[in-house]
């Protein structure tokens, strides 16, 4: 291969230069420009519809606008998300939540024709401005750290000059005017751990891939994102795919690899066809296959699609399931790094660790340093969840607490209600309580409490919840998910799931929580690879932070989160009830509301599945339905002859 | 031929279609989880057939393929209803309740997860997150996704779906008459 005249940095700065270019072009025309959020959750929350309202709109009125789109900025809670730019207005560019096509059609009409911007429906500006607030002043958006996730939502992640015009492939074509080594130093020097879950030193991998003798070497981006409530990696490729392809050329650089993949879930079509489509256009600009950027340096990036087995996240699987065989975990050592695909040296690296080496390698080690703990630079993304005003993904330094995270950032629990738990980490994590609110979170941290980085997934959890349940519920998920090799993680999970079904239905018997403890330890100690070691830690830390919960269970039959559903009862409290009101009728699912002799509403007991709907349909000012638990202490009131009660099924 | 057994025209052809573009894939063992995965956009699920097909192609015990296939979520055994339901029992969809709009989808259409209606209009199935906690719970008709479900929402789905049906059947017969 013979290098070109140009250096890589002179091929990318022509390359930033054509891109700007054609980002000018697209712009000229079109002064008033429209942004819609169309990752995963942005469809989901109906920003297809969104879209196509307002290309209808520019289409039938003539609008010289300009209709973009982009991926997740992180605020799934205000999907769909929009944001104008339309100069001529005098506002800057402005960010509205929950657009629907309603909401289109008043834009268009009040501030697209008519210039007023409708402020009761934005959030903030895009920028600080004299006029109104910035987005940036609120903590949602001010209080984050973005690094990874700097980009996502900003950019189209479908074009490839919106990422080079902001700089983009900049990193590479600097990391190529090093040297392999000097990158691997670099990212060593940036104590950079890996995002996959256990936090592993990211150069020293690298380090020790480079070092073995070998014909071939392969690099493997783990996209397989098993946890079943996260889904950062996904979105992450959604919204700027560009971003990890460029951290992947630069590790494959780095670690001389000349082979790459990325193992993704099948489950994921929308990542996968964005990954597609950046694949194709990096190889279109000569930054993907032989001679990348006019450099001696050449490869290829392939997509592996994984079938879906949480265990083939594990890196010994996740091989195996590419060789072509059940995705069972092989002992380590050997580590991939030493000997991994076919063999080869392997190094497999998280889609955020990929995502994070662009920025170091730009901006150097002391920067990435300087953010975060000493022991995990860098910011940590988390997905989170559950009872939290602004559910979505959050990206914020190591080290800050609990605490910050859902109550300043996240906006708290909503309905004035308590937080009881964070369940950290997913199937791998633990449940934290209160006390762990002002512990910073890093992943020494979050070990020593006995849950774990894990994949980010972090839920939170109000009064109103059972610990005992959500253990049941990870439990359901690892013993399905286990491989079967190990007998402790095979069966051992399967008794754990048994114990804890038979205290959510009340049924536990004596010794139930010393053999859950002891069980747990035994399957940590007798597995072979991490799903077997750390699959008991939902109930190891519940049982050590909620032990409450599972004595009420085990002893009185009684859910304190009342949400073991065998284990409450609803019932229409019957000074509260307003005679006539129907409102909690039509929404049952099984016909269990009926009308008492006294033209109020009672439960048949025998019918509720103790699905709430009724809670949820009576008219606040009655507020009349109540739960109890254990499901005695609900008061029985007769079902009158004249209203019997109906086959649901022909509802 | 006799491999065939029990599949209808429209998946004969499509194995067919497979069986012809097989000749370009190497019989390496690498490449049976993609070729799983391609039988499986073709016909929806994996029959005996496309195992046998598969099997002799890589030179592979069809016992063997099955063995690999089982062990993946992805792979089904049996055709998915034409409307496929998928509720999210993530950790937030399962922390929302979850659960009790699978249950009302398996109420309403008489089958449990895992099957298939009779009339092969519906199959429900559980999916880990599907990416949109925030909207928890979560389930999937077909391709469109639902957000915040209750249970009235799950009849409105299925009832949309016969309504569909029935309004298709009646312009068939209104074409007819003509
Ligand atoms: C059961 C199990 C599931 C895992 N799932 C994932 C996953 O979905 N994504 C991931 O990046 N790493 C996962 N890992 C961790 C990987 O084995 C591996 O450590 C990681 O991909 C290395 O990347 P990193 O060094 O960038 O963290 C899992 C590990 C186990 C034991
Ligand atoms: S610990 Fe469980 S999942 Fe891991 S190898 Fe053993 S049986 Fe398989
Ligand atoms: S809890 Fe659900 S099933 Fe029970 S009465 Fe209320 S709406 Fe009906
Ligand atoms: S996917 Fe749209 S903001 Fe998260
Ligand atoms: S858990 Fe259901 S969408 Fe995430």
């Amino acid at each position: 291969m013979s290098a070109s005249e140009t250096s890589p940095l002179e091929a990318w700065t022509a390359l930033q230069a054509e891109a700007q270019q054609r980002e000018r072009q697209r712009a000229t025309g079109h002064p008033i420009q429209i942004t819609v959020g169309l990752a995963s959750c942005g469809i989901a929350a109906g920003g297809m519809e969104t879209q196509a309202a307002f290309a209808e709109a520019i289409a039938t009125q003539g609008l010289p606008a300009e209709l973009r789109t982009v991926g997740c900025c992180g605020h799934c809670y205000a999907e769909p998300v929009v944001i104008i730019d339309h100069p001529q207005s005098g506002f800057p560019a402005l960010f509205y939540h929950e657009v629907n096509p309603g909401k289109v059609h008043m834009l268009v009409r009040n501030f697209l024709l008519g210039g007023d911007p409708c402020l009761e429906h934005v959030m903030g500006a895009m920028e600080a401005n004299d006029l109104l607030p910035a987005v940036n002043d609120f903590a949602r958006f001010g209080l984050e750290k973005r690094i990874v996730m700097e980009r996502c939502g900003r950019i189209d992640p479908a074009s490839i000059a919106a990422y080079l015009a902001d700089g983009g492939y900049g990193a590479l074509a600097s990391a190529l005017a090093l040297s392999p080594a000097e990158i691997v130093a670099r990212i060593t020097a940036a104590g950079l751990r890996g995002r996959g879950g256990a936090g592993y030193p990211t150069g020293e991998k690298w380090r020790l891939a480079a070092s073995q003798s070998a014909t071939e070497r392969h690099l493997i981006c783990n996209a397989d994102e098993g946890d079943p409530g996260a889904y950062m990696d996904r979105t992450l490729i959604e919204s700027n795919p560009h971003q990890l392809i460029e951290g992947m050329l630069i590790a494959a650089y780095a670690v001389g690899a000349s082979r790459a993949k990325i193992y993704i879930r099948a489950e994921y079509p929308l990542a996968v066809s964005t990954l597609e489509v950046a694949l194709a256009q990096a190889r279109q600009h000569g930054l993907l296959g032989d001679a990348i950027l006019g450099s001696h340096f050449g490869i290829e990036i392939e997509i592996f699609q994984g079938s879906g087995a949480f265990v083939c996240g594990e890196e010994t699987a996740l091989i195996r399931s590419m060789e072509g065989f059940r995705g069972t975990p092989r002992h380590r050592p050997p580590y991939p790094s030493v000997s991994g695909l076919f063999d080869a040296p392997t190094v497999i690296n998280n889609v955020k660790t990929l995502s994070i080496v662009p920025p170091i390698i730009a901006k150097g080690a002391d920067w990435f340093r300087g953010i975060g703990t000493a022991e995990s630079p860098g910011t940590a993304i988390f997905s989170v969840v559950g009872d939290v005003t602004h559910p979505g993904l959050v990206e914020i330094p190591m080290g800050v607490t609990l605490r910050h995270l859902i109550f300043d950032v996240c906006g708290g629990i909503p309905d004035q209600k308590h937080f009881k738990a964070a369940q950290i980490g997913g199937p791998s994590g633990g449940c934290l309580n209160e006390t762990f609110l002002d512990t910073p979170i890093d992943f020494d941290t979050l070990a020593e409490a006995g849950a774990m980085m894990g994949s980010g997934g972090l839920v939170v959890m109000n009064a109103e919840s059972c610990m005992v349940d959500v253990a049941r519920f990870f439990l359901e998920f690892t013993q399905k998910e286990s491989c079967g090799k190990c007998a402790f993680c095979r069966i051992g999970t399967h008794h754990l799931l048994t114990c804890l079904e038979a205290l959510t239905k009340g049924k536990a018997e004596a010794g139930a929580l010393e053999l859950l403890q002891t069980l747990s330890e035994d399957i940590c100690n007798g597995s072979l690879c991490g799903l077997g070691k750390t699959a008991p830690n939902p109930v190891l830390t519940s049982l050590r932070h909620f032990a409450e919960d599972y004595r009420a269970h085990l002893e009185q039959q009684r859910c304190p989160g009342l949400t073991c559903r065998p284990l409450i009862a609803h019932y229409i409290d019957l000074e509260k009830c307003a005679r006539g009101c129907d409102a909690c009728v039509g929404v049952c699912p099984v016909a269990a509301v009926f009308t008492t002799s006294t033209r109020k509403k009672g439960i048949d007991i025998d019918l509720c599945i103790q699905c709430g709907e009724c809670i949820a349909a009576c008219p606040p000012q009655y507020d009349a339905v109540r739960v109890v638990s254990p499901p005695a202490l609900a008061p029985r009131v007769e079902r009158p002859q004249t209203d019997p009660p109906k086959n649901a099924e022909e509802g | 031929m006799l491999m065939e057994m029990g599949l209808d025209r429209e998946e004969i052809a499509a194995l067919a279609t497979i069986r012809s573009e097989l000749k370009e894939i190497p019989a390496q063992r690498r490449y049976l989880i993609p070729l799983l995965q391609r039988v499986q956009q073709a016909l929806s699920y994996l029959p005996q057939a496309a195992i046998q097909l598969v099997a002799q192609h890589l030179h592979l015990s069809p016992s063997e393929v099955y063995g690999v296939a089982t062990f993946y979520n992805q792979f089904r055994f049996t055709p998915p209803g034409r409307h496929p339901v998928r509720v999210c029992m993530g950790t937030a969809c399962h922390v929302k309740g979850g659960d009790i709009i699978l249950e009302h989808f398996e109420r309403k259409l008489e089958i449990k997860e895992g099957e298939t209606t009779p009339d092969r209009e519906f199959s429900i199935e559980r999916v880990a997150c599907v990416g949109c906690c925030a909207l928890a719970p979560v389930a999937l008709m077909g391709d469109a996704l639902h957000g915040h479900m209750m249970t009235g929402k799950v009849e409105g789905l299925i009832l949309r779906v016969q309504i569909e049906k029935e309004k298709a059947r009646r312009e068939m017969g209104d074409r007819d008459e003509r």
